[in-house]
């Protein structure tokens, strides 16, 4: 890997359902250590983006590159031992396991001694799973969900975490606590950050970077403040 | 309750000490020949229920790989003079590759065309048998070679009793420690959401076919055991009204329930016998007690009352 190498490059990327296109040739990159957020409005894309970086959605043209490999046509489960990590759309926490078997499968590919002080470490960044760690994830609240659902992705050790609407159906609290957490992995655990988001504000006011993707397209892109600052930015998405 | 029974070692112990203290029980012979049917339904039972209750795939054609447990044990020794025991390994063997190779391509199906492809896979089965009259003496069956140890010619219901007893336990052990592994885990995590799971980085076409390669061995072992203990082989035990037998006994006794699994095996098996008074209103009542069953508890009998007691604990 060359120092100059992105740790994620995504090249003319082209994704479908069907015959439908639905990502028409988008290409961006996170360099280690960022926080990149990529915004739009429903339907731009964004949940494709990142199912097709993560690999559960197939590719129909274009490449990507982890710390300067070809991982295009990597299986899903090859991608998150690299050190991708997705938090999907909708949590999708295994609602009838323990919140500790959870958090145990988000380390499903790892044998190391250290899954235990890693499980420590998910548990200080989020009390209210230690408490109710026997429990089964189904009775956790949307936010305590979305923090499990971070809290296992986090149990792979990730360069790279891709999170999906993590804001989506949360109170206004709730999103600042959840937006403060990605900061504090960012800074504290180096975690590179991608996240994809439909509350421009929050993520822009969080990112080093941003993209903004317009219907399968990358439509502008900056510094974070930036594209805050922005006057197209801010009359789509912020409504000002 | 709960507690006490997600312990890996609680369930088998459970099923030993059912087994030991049902023997004081038993009247005659005939008991003790129901009593090893139940045992042994319940060993297949089981390896489905993994397939079921924890990985959430489904199977119609699991008699199938019972039948061709059941006619190893009777082909094999026949023909090229194999021991019993030897012919069993082998039907478990040859089970696991026949699973292997189908399950590769039918279980990146899901649901109602899962169901479909088991169904044509199990049915092919029970035609082959059917059909290769040469081999397998055709819908007639064919007799099973006695099971000999070391000089010493097992017979009699009670020794089948114990023999396979403690296959169920030994079954239900391996089951219990699959289940609380990282492997069991990943199985029901894919139940709940196989993008979750493929994202957490579980391999779950693997997954699906190692769970599928174990269960189809464990319908083998039971369909070994049945044709030593009956001596004799015919292919209703290999087809399609079986199968859905064995998938009844799992939703009737739990998904996801090991000990479930021996609840529901035993109803089917044991039902049946006490209701023949009843004659021609047989079906009837067995039908009739089926369904109550499930609306009543309608997570499968043991989890609906482990529920049940739980709940008033709590109270």
């Amino acid at each position: 890997m060359h120092s100059t190498d992105p740790l994620l490059r995504v090249e003319a990327l082209r994704s479908a359902y069907g015959r439908i296109e639905a990502l028409h040739g988008v290409s961006l990159s996170v360099a280690s250590g960022e926080i990149v957020a990529l915004v739009g409005g429903n339907g731009a894309g964004k949940t494709t983006l990142l199912r097709a970086i993560s690999g559960v959605q197939p590719m129909t043209g274009g490449s990507l590159s982890f710390q300067g490999r070809d991982i295009s046509r990597a299986s899903p489960h090859a991608r998150v031992a690299a050190g991708i990590a997705q938090v999907p759309e909708g949590r999708q926490i295994f609602a009838p396991l323990a919140i500790e078997d959870n958090l145990r499968l988000g380390a499903y590919l790892r044998k190391d001694a250290e899954i235990a002080s890693d499980l420590e470490r998910v548990y200080d960044l989020f009390p209210i799973l230690k408490e109710r760690r026997r429990n089964p994830a189904g009775g956790l609240s949307g936010g305590q969900q979305q923090m499990l659902a971070i809290g296992r992705a986090l149990m792979s050790r990730p360069k790279l975490l891709l999170l999906d609407e993590p804001s989506m159906g949360l109170a206004p609290v709730l999103v600042d606590q959840v937006f403060e957490i990605i900061q504090r992995l960012n800074r504290e655990d180096g975690v590179t950050v991608f996240l994809v988001e439909q509350n421009a504000f929050a993520a822009l006011s969080i990112a080093t970077r941003g993209y903004v993707i317009e219907t399968g397209e990358i439509a502008m892109e900056g510094k974070g403040a930036a594209l805050l600052a922005d006057e197209r930015v801010r009359e789509a998405y912020l409504g000002v | 309750m709960g507690k006490l029974l997600s312990h890996r070692l609680a369930v088998p112990v459970v099923i030993a000490l059912l087994v030991v203290a049902l023997s004081f029980a038993m009247p005659s012979n005939f008991y003790y020949r129901v009593a090893a049917l139940v045992w042994i339904s319940a060993l297949a039972v089981i390896g489905l229920n993994l397939l079921m209750g924890y990985a959430g795939q489904v199977s119609l054609g699991h008699a199938g790989f019972f039948g061709i447990g059941a006619y190893a044990v009777a082909v094999l020794p026949a023909q090229f003079g194999l021991h019993p025991l030897v012919a069993a390994l082998a039907g478990a063997v040859a089970t696991a590759a026949i699973a292997f190779l189908v399950g590769r391509p039918i279980l990146r199906l899901k649901g109602h065309y899962l169901a479909v492809a088991t169904l044509g896979f199990g049915i092919l089965i029970a035609m082959t048998i059917s059909n290769e009259a040469w081999l397998t003496g055709g819908p007639d069956g064919m007799p099973v070679e006695r099971l000999t140890l070391f000089g010493w010619r097992v017979r009699g219901a009670d020794t089948w009793y114990w023999i396979s007893g403690g296959l169920l336990v030994i079954g239900a052990w391996i089951a219990c420690n699959l289940v609380a592994s990282p492997t069991g885990r990943a199985l029901r995590a894919l139940h709940d959401s196989e993008v979750a799971a493929r994202v957490a980085g579980i391999d779950v076409a693997r997954a699906k076919l190692t769970v599928f390669v174990i269960s189809a061995v464990y319908a083998s072992v039971a369909g070994s055991t049945l044709a030593l203990v009956n001596g004799f082989v015919t292919p209703d035990k290999a087809n399609f009204l079986h199968s859905i037998e064995l998938v009844t006994m799992v939703v009737l006794g739990g998904m996801g329930s090991i000990l479930g699994s021996l609840a529901g095996a035993a109803i089917l098996v044991v039902l049946p016998q006490v209701l023949t008074g009843f004659h021609d209103y047989e079906h009837m009542i067995l039908g009739l007690i089926m369904m109550v069953i499930m609306i009543v508890l309608r997570a499968g009998i043991v989890p609906s009352l482990a529920a049940f007691f739980q709940g008033r604990r709590n109270k």
